[in-house]
């Protein structure tokens, strides 16, 4: 790491132009990998499922890949320090706390039937 | 890394000496005090907005005991004013239930996001923070400015609330829907509303700022700092940053959603069918009550710990410096800040109990409720060793922080009847519960502010505050405090609802013991009151008046904070501070003072 | 003393401060979304079973233009990687090429919400009418013989105001019925489009598709008016340094090149919302 070169800031991190060239290379794999994921994604649409848990899964799933490019190699992820990582897990976990036991609180409820009766207007 | 030392080094001398002082011209008025980007001027714009915030909250309160001692009765002294700026709402001088729960309400949301927070975290996180991790500021000073301007005009909006047609929010500090909708339902542009906007500016403020304190805590450490060598305090702001930065954006978009539930008339948190004063609400339905109470307690449990957190932080600095030794258990201290963090996220719901919870989830949140306490009592069990064997020095700082533990102690202890849904059935929404978070914050949190304020003071100012006012106070506050709180215990007990606009009279359920003790509690926070003047006296006289520090480290303390220029200028340190050592090398026998400071060459 | 690290790396951490800064910024925004896309799981599983609008209150089903969803999906994915391609033109010191490319993407940023804002006018001039024989449709409607206009919220109706206005009918051009997914066209009359006059003393109920009418819309509101807002702020910052703020590129080129890097990660993260937004609202 030079600490003194104030130009050139491709040196800055350790990277020449042949590395962003190659980097290059990929942003534009990755981002024809994204247009295929999301034809895909919506040629799901059309597939008719029998069950809607397997419709949100195979969504979720491709969703997913897709967020696993973006924030993979477009924001440098999977190259990322350790720090970044870390905060990046804890964030996680609250997400999915969050989400799950919100959800799990409102599965888990204690319903009779005629209180849902008295429910509509 | 062998070149890691020398890079650091290079960057904190990347400016040659001359062109600094060029940059040095005296700034103005408006950009010295108003505009400034100077993590210690924000500090001290925080704190005082604070303490102005505190002292509105703490007036509203004794509004609400009077009419709770004596119910419509008009109130002396203010009466007349109030009703010249309410009008209606306080005829007479006499304060109608719905200015009562305006005042509940406004009394909550004051105290915990306009006067708490903002003093921990804003002002003492603000200010000590960076110096004691031999920074030279924060990490964005000017982000640090918008979130000072952020929150200031986020209060402002909360209290212009109390003037625009209906009054202010008033549907308790929770805000629970569909209450929150419907109190209003026909003027979309309420006290409500108001208080959601003002809510959005207090949480981006926090936002902004627990991004600007975590990194520059990961970022502007001196070299040598390591984690394992920073005081409690900024591991305790640390941790406090981390909640902020988590727990707050859902509670911003349970506050949009239900911005527009009043705005357009959505129904997110309104149910189907809802009926007000017998006719159905023209609205679609289909939405969850349940969903704002869940996004509203996923930030409203770690609050609990963003304003308890940083206490401690302040607490265990005073405690080392004037027990003079090492704190007892440093990093079973710092792991339990860190479980209390993690474990905060994951309790929300027994604030939930009684809102229709199946007994598995009731099952969950009451272990990690109950496992919360752990770390807790770990920190607090530190603290009471510490104090072990020492020389104590009683001066008004120390007195403060060390009565903050019993006080603590018995909010906590409290707590744990509320955590287990079967004694909870019987004690929520009672004084019980105001009581115990009362403990919680009150003589808890406020008091290892006030042993802050006494504490870093001279660094501030330059001059000490003057210890006799400083324990009237104490003494004063800590009678007071704890003769309005405890009773509360009792009244809560003996089945006295909270929200009553005249203490329960006119309810089943109260008996006339609890009834009683409301009269009680209104003279003991009558002298609460008169208690805080000798506070507020001190803190402006000492400016002018107060006996001079004899030198940079008046309190012979061992961390960076004291190891400035007093008060610290633009900048903060001299010369790059090196650290050496941990934070509490007291009692160390062959050192000059009995005390050996973080940055001392060994 | 100065602050240090504001756009060296720390050693130790190997990163500078603007760079935890906008990951720590992003995790509060990770918790803003995830508490977002949480009510709109809870709200949506706990509405009624059944085909809206048949069903009032059932959640509805492939009611936003799955087509020009696609196509905004694309624009912004297109954003992204030439915002990536920007930062990469930076470091390989080629300044024109920077430029070229943040044109691109200020460009999609602004298509994206060009569309967006068709696609809600879209919304604001469609309708659900019910009758009081309980008859259900949905289609668009004409008042006094005038239909609503771009963006024109005064022309928005419901049984409230046409109540107010003394309007005694209207004119309802009714959708034609609509195949299921995975379904074949239905072949025969559901196809056409029909016109009828509406008593308004037979109207049960009479609203847009805006977010009063029902959770769903409210929800769909809410949640893409805020990632637009995203979209905007994000280009304003971009659009920033592209022009005025790029005056920096000779001052400090490393400092600058980070600061498109750090503006680059919260453009990423707003097309990130948006692959999971899609396919939530559009297509399940």
């Amino acid at each position: 790491m030079s600490d003194h070169s104030n130009h050139a800031p491709a040196h800055a991190d350790g990277h020449d132009h042949h590395d962003i060239a190659s980097h290059i290379r990929t942003y534009l794999v990755v981002f024809g990998a994204l247009l295929v994921g999301t034809v895909i994604t919506v040629g799901m649409y059309y597939v008719h499922f029998e069950s809607m848990a397997v419709t949100v899964a195979v969504a979720l799933f491709i969703a997913s890949i897709k967020a696993f490019l973006v924030a993979g190699y477009f924001m440098h992820l999977l190259s990322e320090k350790k720090v970044i990582y870390s905060m990046l897990a804890v964030t996680v976990v609250f997400f999915f706390a969050l989400g799950t036991l919100t959800l799990w609180s409102s599965n888990d409820m204690p319903r009779n039937s005629e209180a849902k009766a008295l429910y509509v207007p | 890394m062998s070149t890691a030392t020398s890079t650091q080094h290079g960057t904190g001398h990347a400016h040659p000496a001359h062109e600094h002082h060029h940059e040095h011209h005296e700034p103005g008025f408006w950009q010295k005090y108003i505009f400034s980007t100077d993590h210690k001027m924000i500090g001290i714009q925080y704190g005082l907005t604070s303490l102005l915030f505190l002292f509105f909250g703490f007036m509203l309160m004794m509004c609400m005991r009077f009419q709770l001692a004596y119910p419509g009765k008009p109130i002396p002294v203010v009466g007349g004013l109030l009703e010249a700026l309410l009008g209606e709402a306080a005829k007479g001088g006499v304060i109608s239930a719905d200015l009562y729960n305006s005042f509940g309400a406004m009394h909550g949301t004051i105290m915990v996001f306009l006067a708490i927070v903002p003093l921990a975290f804003g002002a003492f996180g603000n200010y000590v923070t960076p110096l004691q991790i031999g920074a030279p500021d924060m990490a964005f000073p000017r982000l640090n400015m918008a979130s000072y301007h952020v929150f200031f005009w986020g209060g402002v909006l909360m209290l212009a609330s109390f003037f625009v047609p209906g009054g202010a929010a008033k549907s308790g500090w929770t805000s629970y829907s569909p209450l929150a909708t419907v109190a209003e339902f026909s003027r979309p542009f309420n006290g409500q509303t108001m208080w959601l906007i003002g809510m959005v500016l207090l949480i981006t403020s926090s936002l902004l700022g627990a991004v600007n304190f975590i990194t520059t805590i990961i970022q502007l450490r001196a070299r040598g700092m390591t984690w394992m060598r920073l005081p409690f305090f900024v591991w305790a702001q640390f941790v406090t940053g981390f909640l902020l930065l988590l727990a707050f954006p859902p509670l911003e978009a349970a506050g949009i959603l239900q911005l527009v539930d009043n705005l357009f008339h959505t129904s997110f948190f309104l149910p189907t069918g809802l009926v007000v004063s017998g006719q159905q609400l023209p609205v679609s339905g289909g939405g969850s009550p349940l969903l704002w109470q869940h996004l509203f307690w996923f930030l409203g449990h770690p609050e609990v710990y963003v304003l308890i957190l940083p206490a401690m932080g302040v607490v265990s600095e005073i405690i080392a410096n004037n027990t003079r030794k090492p704190l007892w258990g440093y990093k079973s201290m710092v792991y339990a800040a860190m479980s209390i963090g993690f474990l905060s996220f994951i309790v929300w719901a027994h604030h939930m109990y009684l809102t229709g919870m199946g007994t598995k989830v009731a099952t969950f949140f009451q272990t990690t409720t109950m496992m919360i306490s752990i770390p807790s009592v770990i920190i607090l069990t530190a603290l009471f060793i510490s104090l072990w064997g020492g020389s104590i020095r009683f001066n008004t700082s120390m007195l403060f922080a060390v009565s903050f533990l019993p006080m603590f102690g018995i909010g906590g202890l409290t707590g744990l009847p509320l955590g287990f849904n079967a004694s909870d059935i019987y004690l929520h929404d009672s004084y019980y519960v105001i009581g115990h978070f009362h403990y919680v914050v009150a003589p808890g949190t406020i008091f290892a502010l006030f042993a802050g304020i006494y504490f870093w003071y001279p660094k501030m100012t330059g001059r000490y505050m003057n210890e006799v006012l400083g324990k009237i106070h104490f003494w004063g506050s800590l009678v007071g405090m704890n003769l309005v709180f405890a009773p509360m215990f009792i009244q809560g007990l003996r089945g006295m609802s909270r929200r009553m606009s005249d203490g329960g009279a006119t309810y089943f359920g109260a008996d006339d013991i609890a009834l009683k003790l409301n009269t009680s509690i209104t003279h003991a926070a009558a002298l609460l009151a008169v208690a805080q003047i000798p506070f507020i006296i001190n803190v402006f006289a000492s400016i002018r008046s107060g006996r001079k520090v004899e030198g940079d480290n008046p309190w012979n303390a061992t961390t960076l904070d004291w190891a400035t220029p007093t008060p610290p200028p633009h900048g903060n340190f001299a010369s790059e501070p090196v650290v050496y050592r941990g934070p509490y090398e007291y009692s160390a026998p062959n050192a000059q003072g009995g005390y050996i400071s973080q940055d001392q060459k060994p | 003393m100065e602050i240090p690290y504001t756009y060296k790396p720390r050693p130790d951490t190997g990163l500078y401060n603007a760079k935890v800064g906008i990951w720590l910024f992003l995790a509060s925004e990770i918790m803003l979304f995830g508490a977002l896309f949480s009510s709109y799981i809870l709200l949506r599983v706990t509405s009624p079973e059944g085909e809206w609008p048949l069903v009032e209150r059932a959640w509805p089903h492939g009611l936003l233009n799955i087509p020009i969803g696609t196509f905004n999906t694309a624009v912004l994915i297109t954003s992204s990687v030439t915002v990536v391609l920007a930062w990469a033109a930076l470091k390989m010191n080629q300044f024109g090429k920077f430029r070229a490319y943040m044109l691109v993407t200020l460009a999609c940023a602004f298509g994206f919400l060009g569309i967006k804002s068709y696609e809600y006018n879209e919304k604001f001039t469609h309708y659900e009418l019910r009758l009081k024989d309980g008859q259900v449709h949905t289609g668009h409607i004409e008042v006094n013989g005038k239909h609503a206009g771009f963006w024109d919220f005064g022309s928005i109706y419901n049984l409230d105001r046409l109540g107010k206005e003394q309007v005694k009918e209207i004119a309802f051009t009714a959708d034609p019925a609509k195949p299921k997914p995975g379904e074949k066209h239905a072949e025969g009359a559901a196809h056409e489009h029909k016109k009828m006059t509406v008593q308004v003393s037979d109207i049960q109920k009479l609203d847009a598709f805006i977010l009063r009418n029902h959770t769903f819309f409210a929800i769909y509101f809410v949640v893409t008016a805020l990632h637009g807002l995203h979209v905007l702020g994000g280009a304003l910052v971009l659009g920033y340094f592209a022009f005025p703020g790029a005056s920096m590129w000779r001052k400090n080129p490393e400092q600058f090149t980070n600061r498109i890097e750090v503006a680059g990660l919260f453009w990423h993260f707003v097309d990130l919302v948006w692959i999971f937004l899609f396919p939530v609202v559009y297509l399940l």
